[in-house]
């Protein structure tokens, strides 16, 4: 049986067992290869997609478990806060070797969807979930900064 | 571009096209690049603006976009903006008109030259091998450019000026696009006239990384991302332990399994292949696999440890000896001993270790990362039986690296082809590793002991040095094995045979057992554990002279005004010497490695056993800096990697088995615990040299002697994060 969603706002009908993990039907199935796999145990989020909005570790989630909803990846993550991020990340060209970041990015637009200015503590509590081994965190921390302020209206 | 102008060019725009498959472009538009509708004055003059290669590493298109072969992998480390930038300021580019693509894997053209006779990329060479390759290439386009236009307007060649991407002659113009092909046609000068350093415009400037657009929308295309049409996806089924080998498989089940293409045996393993990455993994577990351990390693990692310790007893392989070290010991002075500890370590690159392969009777195409592409062109050539130059290589961005894709046997790639071979070219093959695969898959940074005594004078001064390092060779037995000029891995003592500080007597020696665990270059290879020992015992003597550790340094660097350069500039900026509030520590660090200058000061707050670190401020001195934020950003992500290692990687095996599996267990730094880094680079002056490794061996002694400083606690073992008194 064909399962049918909403995938960065366009109907898609996959068919594929239930179990299979969300992150590869999206990629393997869909062909929205932007979403990455690196742990299969929702450790490192760098499957993280958008499930009705809410930041979702796609490596552990059946597909089945998607039927009906929406699912957000980065290639089709839009509004205020995603482009703020997007365009932080740039300014402050926080990707090395950039295998993580469509995760990283993925989270940090959740948190500002939900918090426009958040604290560092609260940046390291969002985004804790996310490993980057080239640990450009250092930059991840500031550019959530730099799309905040853009976000709040304060000069960046 | 001056630096000021960055502001309204920092927005980039995704610009990533394939290239007949064999590649991709990277770069991003920028409204600053001149586009060919505007200009040309005199187009009559000129034919159509069309393609034109300049030479093997500059190609001008008709868009007037540059773009230049970059014949090293981008593993985060920069390359593809770096290398662009030596180019683009040779040439008098425009940054907005400028692309990066990888180069085939071809020998006649692409060689590291620091690797004699091989593609590559590792040791932190990319940028120091290729300026002046690049900057007499771009040189010698520029030249031809600037030929081709006296040429066609008719003007003498010293009337032609080049500007940020513009030829100029009096009222007549033309873009790099409309003079290619005519460009293309004339003879390159044999000594193509060099910038002096002082006319740089763009080296030494924040230019925008040309990667980030696509790493930034998903587009960014990485081996895992690579499916050619009709291909299995592979998994392998490989031995628990290392050296074991298949003794009988039943693959009935998994075989039954709906989706399943094929089970077949490599001499790597047994191989699953399926529709899907889902499918192929979930028939593997239904495997049913004797292995045959008689040539394994069964020893687990404490028995390695206590065989390695077990040699420092005795004298190794001489590395150094100046003086007299021994009698020196014996002489009277206050002598201190101590043993040092190191795990083995997983590079653990965020992308699973990766390849897809599509072989036919006649040729053999591969997609993967790989940093020694040459060296995987002749493994699959000794497999397949085709000629290297049948053997096509893809290369793709890594998903990070660190020394684990650079696998003198070609590892992961052998192992595609082998499993391409062994189903005769029926479809394309994707291997794809899991977490567990990649943990578990050794070419590990090898367990490393060391026992060091030294001893301080009534005056205070070191009189004596005296390591003893047992450490498995890493290119012993392989390609590489031609960079040994004796029974000595120079990469086992790299960083303490060159210890810098002036001390009349020292001694360094090194036993290189062997065990059946793989090992590999680890981001800085043996600077990793031997910095630590270096520069931690050097606090402890310093202790034991009563003296202030960054002092000591500078009063012992006298004659090493490189590292003296860095160790001021590190303590100045990091305010050594003010008071830091209760529980609070400072450690400094200074280490060279890869021709690069590093100095790292660590601040720490040790609070009931709970270790937070605050603050690294690093200098660099790594020649000219083409690309300062780059530089940054590497030394950033290097004390990052040196940090998550000093606190909790390790390696370990039970009776040969890896007890870790996934980052469940094996845990990397995470946001919550990275430092505010602050990076200075020191100028000087000299030819450019590299940043991808140098960061991270200063890291881990700054820090540790940063806890030294708050609580007096020596740490000898690593990883430490569980151990803070």
């Amino acid at each position: 049986m064909p399962i049918e969603f909403t995938l960065n706002g366009k109907p898609v009908s996959i068919d594929a067992p239930a179990d299979k993990p969300l992150l590869w039907a999206i990629r393997e199935d869909a062909g929205a290869t932007g979403t990455k796999f690196g742990c299969g145990i929702a450790m490192c989020g760098a499957c993280t997609v958008h499930l009705d909005g809410s930041p979702t570790r796609s490596c552990v989630l059946p597909l089945s478990a998607v039927a009906g909803r929406s699912v957000t990846t980065v290639e089709g993550v839009r509004g205020d806060a995603a482009m703020a991020v997007r365009e932080a990340w740039r300014k402050l060209d926080v990707v090395q070797c950039g295998y993580c970041q469509s995760g990283q990015m993925m989270s940090a637009t959740a948190l500002l969807e939900s918090n426009p200015s958040p604290t560092d503590e609260q940046i390291d509590a969002a985004m804790s979930g996310n490993l980057c081994r080239c640990a450009t965190y250092h930059r991840i921390r500031a550019a959530i900064h730099v799309a905040a302020k853009q976000l709040t209206g304060e000069n960046a | 571009m001056k630096p000021s102008d960055l502001s309204s060019t920092r927005r980039q725009f995704l610009k990533v096209s394939a290239l007949g498959g064999a590649g991709f472009l990277i770069g991003c538009s920028e409204s600053s690049a001149p586009p060919a509708k505007e200009t040309a004055a005199a187009p009559s003059l000129l034919p159509p603006a069309a393609d034109a290669d300049l030479n093997a590493f500059i190609k001008v298109q008709a868009d007037n976009t540059v773009t230049v072969v970059v014949k090293h992998l981008d593993k985060g480390q920069g390359v593809t903006t770096g290398l662009p930038a030596i180019v683009a300021e040779e040439l008098d580019a425009n940054w907005g008109q400028m692309r990066a693509e990888f180069a085939p894997a071809d020998p006649s053209r692409y060689n590291n030259f620091a690797f004699g006779p091989v593609q590559g990329t590792g040791g932190s060479t990319s940028i120091a091998n290729s300026w002046m390759q690049l900057r007499q290439a771009a040189a010698a386009a520029r030249a031809m450019l600037a030929q081709a236009a006296a040429e066609a307007w008719g003007v003498p060649l010293e009337d032609i000026d080049i500007t940020a991407g513009l030829v100029k002659a009096g009222d007549q113009q033309a873009t790099f696009g409309e003079l290619a092909a005519l460009a293309a046609e004339v003879a390159p000068p044999a000594e193509p006239q060099l910038k002096a350093p002082e006319a740089f415009k763009l080296i030494g400037t924040d230019l925008p990384r040309l990667d980030s657009a696509a790493k930034t929308d998903g587009s960014a295309r990485f081996t895992i991302d690579v499916a050619p049409e009709g291909a299995w996806v592979a998994v392998v089924a490989h031995p628990p332990r290392f050296g074991a080998t298949v003794a009988s498989v039943d693959s009935a089940a998994a075989e039954a399994l709906e989706g399943v293409h094929r089970v077949v045996l490599i001499p790597r393993g047994v191989a699953v292949l399926a529709d899907s990455y889902f499918t192929a993994n979930k028939a593997r577990s239904l495997l049913k696999i004797e292995w045959d351990f008689a040539n394994a390693e069964n020893r687990g990692s404490a028995e390695i440890e206590a065989d390695f310790t077990a040699l420092l007893g005795g004298p190794g392989l001489e590395a150094r000896s100046d003086g007299d070290a021994d009698g020196a010991l014996d002489s009277g002075d206050r002598v201190l001993e101590q043993d040092f500890q190191f795990p083995f370590l997983a590079h653990a690159t965020m992308e699973p270790m990766d390849c897809i392969v599509d072989l036919s009777p006649e040729r053999c195409e591969i997609w993967t990362a790989s940093q020694i592409p040459t060296l995987d062109q002749g493994t699959t050539a000794a497999i397949t039986g085709l000629t290297p130059d049948k053997i096509v290589i893809h290369t793709q961005f890594a998903g990070g690296s660190f020394g684990r894709r650079a696998v003198p046997d070609s590892d992961f790639v052998a192992e595609a082809v082998m499993i391409a071979k062994a189903i005769e070219g029926a479809a394309p093959v994707k291997l794809q590793w899991s977490r567990e695969d990649d943990m578990r898959g050794g070419r590990y940074r090898p367990i490393a002991v060391h026992r060091i005594r030294g001893a301080v004078s009534e005056d205070g001064k070191i009189t004596a040095w005296h390591q003893r390092i047992a450490s498995q060779s890493i290119i012993k037995g392989t390609a590489f094995e031609v960079m040994m000029t004796s029974e000595l891995d120079p990469s086992v003592v790299e960083g303490s045979r060159q210890l810098p500080y002036d001390i009349p007597n020292i001694q360094v020696e090194a036993h290189q057992p062997e065990t059946g665990v793989p090992v590999l270059w680890w981001r800085s290879v043996g600077h990793t554990h031997n910095a630590y020992v270096t520069e931690v015992f050097f606090d402890q003597l310093a202790r034991v002279a009563g003296r202030d550790p960054y002092e000591m340094r500078r009063d012992m660097l006298a004659n090493h005004p490189r590292h003296l350069a860095v160790l001021n500039r590190a303590a100045e900026a990091a305010g050594w010497g003010t008071d830091l509030g209760p529980n609070r520590g400072r450690g400094i660090a200074v280490h060279e490695s890869f021709n690069s200058f590093v100095a790292e000061v660590a601040e720490v707050t040790v609070d009931n056993g709970k270790l937070k670190v605050d603050r690294i401020v690093c200098a660099v001195d790594c020649g000219i800096a083409i690309t300062p934020d780059v530089v940054k950003a590497q030394m950033e992500g290097g004390i990052g990697y040196g940090l998550s290692a000093a606190l909790r990687e390790a390696v370990t095996l039970t009776n040969g088995e890896v007890d870790q599996g996934n980052f469940n267990a094996y845990q990397p730094l995470r946001i919550n615990e990275m430092p505010d880094i602050e990076v200075h680079i020191v100028n000087s002056g000299e030819a450019p040299t590299g940043v991808g490794e140098p960061g991270t061996p200063p890291s881990a002694p700054a820090v540790a002697n940063a806890i030294m400083d708050a609580t007096g606690q020596v740490i000898s073992r690593l990883p430490f994060g569980d151990q803070i008194a």
